[in-house]
């Protein structure tokens, strides 16, 4: 409470101190070069309690020119040489490369050696502070993306040194996307003073329609009885109106989300599952191997990760070629000397492709070790796509729906339109017939199975950016697989499609009612009482080849 | 000569039958270790029989126990619950051994727990669990609730300020006992039903983005939200990741874990998870000689010096040279005089403390908070001021309120009804 209250004084001194010289505080105001080198030489050696006054002194002392201090240390990058308690900006590329820089000029510092290098810890408390000490300073310092969202931060903490700053950005703002963040804050402020009605009724319009977290629980909070509970009947009902607009347009967001995750969950399904209906699909072969054939594709992107440490967010596009290629050799090779000979024997394919999936799990426990392996995700994998403050869109989610959705027309592709597609299809068709029209069916055995491996070898190197690559990767994946193909219809493309997206979607809106474990179960039943009712699947194959 | 091995081996047999503890005719002390080596747990326990190794081998070269050399007897019983109970068996009557180090997930516990008690065997655990069991056979040198979980929720309550709880575990015994007794306690401290909010998934649950999308939710509500995880094993590895995906950092919603610990920090990349924290009674970044000491015999005998260490090896640690001092009190090996010398025995533990072991079976332990760094350690933002002793028996739990455990004569109860002043025996 003290450090706070120490805190609030320091702000207010210092924002009194802005407000007396404002064209100082457009241009960088002049650093005090008296204090600040040695509170500097304090953050090597201030503890937690002290560390968020310090910051705050740090800002004070030296103005928006310390932003570039502040952020590093928020990003846990500020170290310190231990004899000489010099500040240095030390970065970690994902091959593990050191680059030492000084913190304000970012000019790199060949003189400091690594090995003598301490951290300085920061906590949440002083996170908090930090952020908002940035994004003070960062209201005028950014760019326009980030001046925004420095708005948009002070909106939960509307106090009097933010409500200093907002109306001082506001004077002279040019950017309609920060002014109009601003206004919002300026707005909900209004409403909590107590401006006559007729200004007060002008910013809950200003508010109608806004998506924002905080406005929503401010209009909430006066429609409360326990909480600030308006008294004013008229402004009354234009918050309930317009809390009620915004819940329909938060509503309908939320609908928006689930129908994404439920087709994203969809395209993970796909993805494990397509490889499968070439080899069970379409050639007829129970194997259960084939979650080991994705295990082996996230295996390679971790290989390939490590070849190229200084290349992570190309090792992606080098490990679905390489993974394809592993994957397809594999299953060549378990086509070649296993499954060939039990040709026509359904239940001995089953246990010999289950015993080749165990020695698999067991070779790569022996080889990597039975710990989870860690892949890296490219920097264009992570963080999000943020549409509204309500409805944001995972880019490694939005990536993989992509990459599932190419994968499965590249497939169809292969299968309908080329030559290797056509032989496939006659074999599955008729063994016999096609062989007596010269086509060499073992070669076209081992091919088609090698397809299938290889792209659950890709749907591998997909698997990797969202769960854990371990020996157990293909075991969580396998009974999904099978659930989509057979749901889907045995030996159509087209069927596992619809399979699992459907699937994929119905479990994400069963979800939030019923929870994880039984959305899981349901499904389940759903399927076994689907197959009794349509044994052949929601895409049953028609003709003479099918009986 | 096909005589005289079959004469010895009659003769053998004949003296195991006549003493009946194994040991007296032998000249080494058996230690048994019983942690899954292959399996999904496999990632947890083999650390902690390579640690009882460690310790066996140390005490061999200070001259062994009782002057015998100690023997270790590792069997896997690969992740599956029930061959727990038989490779407990098979420890106790065909090998021998004395005393068992082993065990993780409580299911695998309670697996063994019929058999110790009817073979009448010794086993030390060494992993943070649920309480609601106190047995005579068995020493809980891991948590219980409220060495870890209670002081957990109390330290977000009061220094954090936080007024909303999501409890999300796996769906097992562990957190959904855990879980009952939180949400208790938050009830009896005030808290709305509607400020609560409860998740279960399966193990190595990987689609978390509408679980995170719905923790976000509830959290927007404008009061300051946390998530209380016993989120178990490699299913948080995806969960992180999906918080740090949806822009949810430790400042928005902290994560508070039971379960994640530097050995599962060490498989993953640990950027999304900074600043969210873990509660445990041990942590390696912690500072003392003791601490240092134990890592560095760590790395040299596991000849590797990126291997972390973590609390359930320091139960280990503590487990292990607390039966040593028993037996050496006792001056024999025999469970029941090992089982009332346990009583009252101190070790230091890791942390610059000392452990003390009660009389229900449960240790003494400070409990410590600690923030997640970009470095895969904690960095300690709370502990408590000395040591918590375990109970075994929740106070927030209806049924569990009125027992107590105590092992010493004359009450030597598990479960001791204060009420009714009766012991109902046995394990309910």
């Amino acid at each position: 409470m003290r450090t706070l209250l120490l805190l609030i004084c320091c702000l207010v001194f210092q924002m009194a101190a802005a407000q007396q010289a404002p064209d100082s505080a457009q241009s960088t105001p002049e650093r005090d070069d008296n204090v600040l080198p040695s509170l500097l030489l304090e953050l090597t050696e201030a503890n937690f309690r002290r560390m968020p006054t310090l910051v705050t002194e740090i800002e004070q002392a030296g103005g928006r020119a310390v932003l570039p201090l502040l952020t590093v240390l928020q990003d846990g990058q500020l170290y310190y040489q231990v004899d000489t308690r010099e500040l240095v900006r030390r970065q970690e590329s994902d091959g593990g490369r050191v680059t030492l820089t000084d913190v304000f000029s970012d000019n790199e510092r060949i003189d400091v050696d690594n090995q003598s290098l301490e951290m300085v810890r920061i906590n949440n408390r002083l996170r908090a502070v930090l952020q908002a000490t940035i994004a003070r300073i960062k209201l005028f310092e950014g760019n326009d993306a980030e001046r925004a969202e420095a708005a948009s931060i002070m909106l939960s903490n509307l106090d009097e040194d933010n409500l200093v700053v907002l109306n001082e950005a506001i004077a002279d703002e040019q950017v309609p996307s920060v002014a109009a963040m601003i206004n919002v804050a300026l707005a909900m402020n209004l409403l909590v003073t107590d401006a006559p009605q007729a200004e007060r009724l002008a910013a809950v319009e200003a508010l109608n329609g806004n998506l924002e977290g905080p406005v929503r629980n401010l209009l909430r909070s006066f429609l409360d009885e326990l909480g600030r509970n308006e008294q004013d009947l008229e402004v009354r009902a234009a918050m309930a109106s317009a809390l009620a607009s915004i819940e329909r347009k938060v509503r309908f967001y939320q609908l928006m989300e689930q129908a994404f995750y439920g087709l994203s969950l969809g395209s993970v399904l796909l993805l494990a599952a397509i490889g499968l209906a070439v080899t069970f699909g379409v050639m007829g072969v129970i194997n259960m191997a084939h979650g080991e054939m994705l295990m082996l594709g996230a295996y390679t992107t971790y290989v390939v990760q490590m070849l190229m440490p200084e290349f992570i967010t190309y090792s992606l596009w080098v490990a679905i070629p390489a993974a394809f290629a592993v994957s397809g050799l594999v299953g060549m090779f378990i086509q070649r000397f296993v499954i060939r000979y039990l040709n026509g024997r359904p239940l001995e394919t089953l246990l010999a492709t289950f015993g080749i999936s165990l020695i698999l799990q067991q070779a790569v426990r022996t080889i990597f070790s039975p710990l989870n392996r860690l892949v890296v995700s490219p920097e264009w994998m992570s963080g999000s796509w943020d549409i509204n403050p309500v409805l944001s869109l995972t880019n490694n989610r939005l990536f993989i729906l992509l990459f599932s959705i190419i994968v499965f027309v590249i497939l169809l592709l292969i299968l309908k339109k080329t030559s290797l597609g056509l032989q496939v299809r006659a074999v599955s068709q008729n063994r016999d017939m096609a062989k007596a029209m010269g086509i060499r069916t073992d070669w076209v055995d081992a091919m088609t199975f090698g397809l299938g491996s290889g792209v659950a070898g890709i749907a591998g190197v997909a698997l990797s950016q969202l769960t854990n690559v371990g020996p157990n990767l293909g075991q969580d994946y396998i009974i999904d697989s099978f659930m989509v193909v057979v749901f889907g219809g045995v030996g159509n493309l087209w069927g596992t499609l619809v399979g699992a997206f459907s699937l994929g979607v119905a479990n994400k809106f069963m979800e939030p009612m019923t929870g994880a474990v039984l959305a899981k179960i349901i499904t389940l039943v759903f399927i076994i009482l689907f197959i009794q009712i349509r044994p052949k699947g929601l895409f049953p194959q028609k003709g003479r080849a099918a009986e | 000569m096909r005589n005289t091995s079959f004469l010895s081996q009659t003769l053998l047999t004949a003296t195991a039958c006549l003493f009946s503890m194994g040991a007296y005719a032998q000249d080494t002390i058996k230690v048994g270790v019983l942690h899954s080596l292959s399996g999904t747990m496999a990632i947890s326990e083999t650390t902690l029989k390579d640690t009882v190794l460690m310790m066996v081998e140390e005490q061999n070269a200070k001259g062994g126990v009782l002057g015998k050399q100690l023997e270790a007897v590792v069997v896997d019983p690969a992740s599956d619950w029930p061959l727990f109970a038989e490779r407990t068996r098979q420890l106790l009557s065909q090998d021998n051994v004395d005393v068992i180090f082993g065990a993780w997930t409580s299911v695998s516990r309670k697996a063994m727990l019929p058999v110790l008690e009817e073979l009448n065997g010794l086993l030390f655990y060494p992993v943070q669990y649920e309480g609601e069991e106190s047995s005579k056979n068995i020493f809980y040198t891991g948590a219980a609730p409220n060495q870890q979980a209670i002081p957990a929720v109390d330290y977000l309550m009061n220094d954090l300020g936080i007024e909303r709880w999501v409890l999300a575990g796996t769906d097992y015994v562990y957190p959904r006992t855990t879980n009952r007794i939180l949400e208790a306690y938050l009830k009896a401290e005030g808290v709305a039903d509607a400020d609560i909010m409860i998740n279960y998934t399966p193990f190595s649950h990987s689609d978390w983005q509408s679980i995170v999308a719905d923790i976000s939710r509830f959290g927007s509500a404008g009061k300051a939200t946390a998530v209380v995880s016993t989120i178990n094993g490699d299913a948080n590895v995806p969960f992180y990741r999906e918080l740090g995906n949806q822009g949810i950092s430790s400042l928005d919603i902290p994560v508070i874990a039971f379960s994640v610990g530097e050995e599962e920090l060490s498989g993953i990349d640990s950027r999304p998870l900074v600043g969210h924290m873990a509660a445990w009674n041990y942590f390696q970044s912690i500072d003392t000689t003791a601490n240092d000491e134990f890592i560095a015999q760590w790395h040299d005998f596991i000849g590797n010096s990126d291997r972390v260490t973590n609390d359930p090896m320091e139960a280990t640690y503590i487990g292990f040279n607390m039966w040593v001092k028993a037996v050496e009190k006792a001056g024999t090996t025999d469970v029941d005089a090992v089982e009332q010398a346990m009583i009252g025995i101190e070790t230091p533990n890791l942390s610059g403390g000392i452990a003390v072991m009660n009389k229900n079976h449960h240790l003494s332990k400070p409990v410590l908070i600690g923030e997640i760094q970009s470095d895969g350690q904690f960095q300690v933002v709370w502990e408590t001021d000395g040591v918590v002793p375990g109970d075994a028996w929740s106070d927030y739990l209806p049924g569990s309120k009125d027992l107590m455990s105590d092992w010493t004569y004359p009450t030597r109860c598990g479960n001791y009804n204060t009420v009714t002043q009766t012991c109902s025996g046995g394990t309910p």
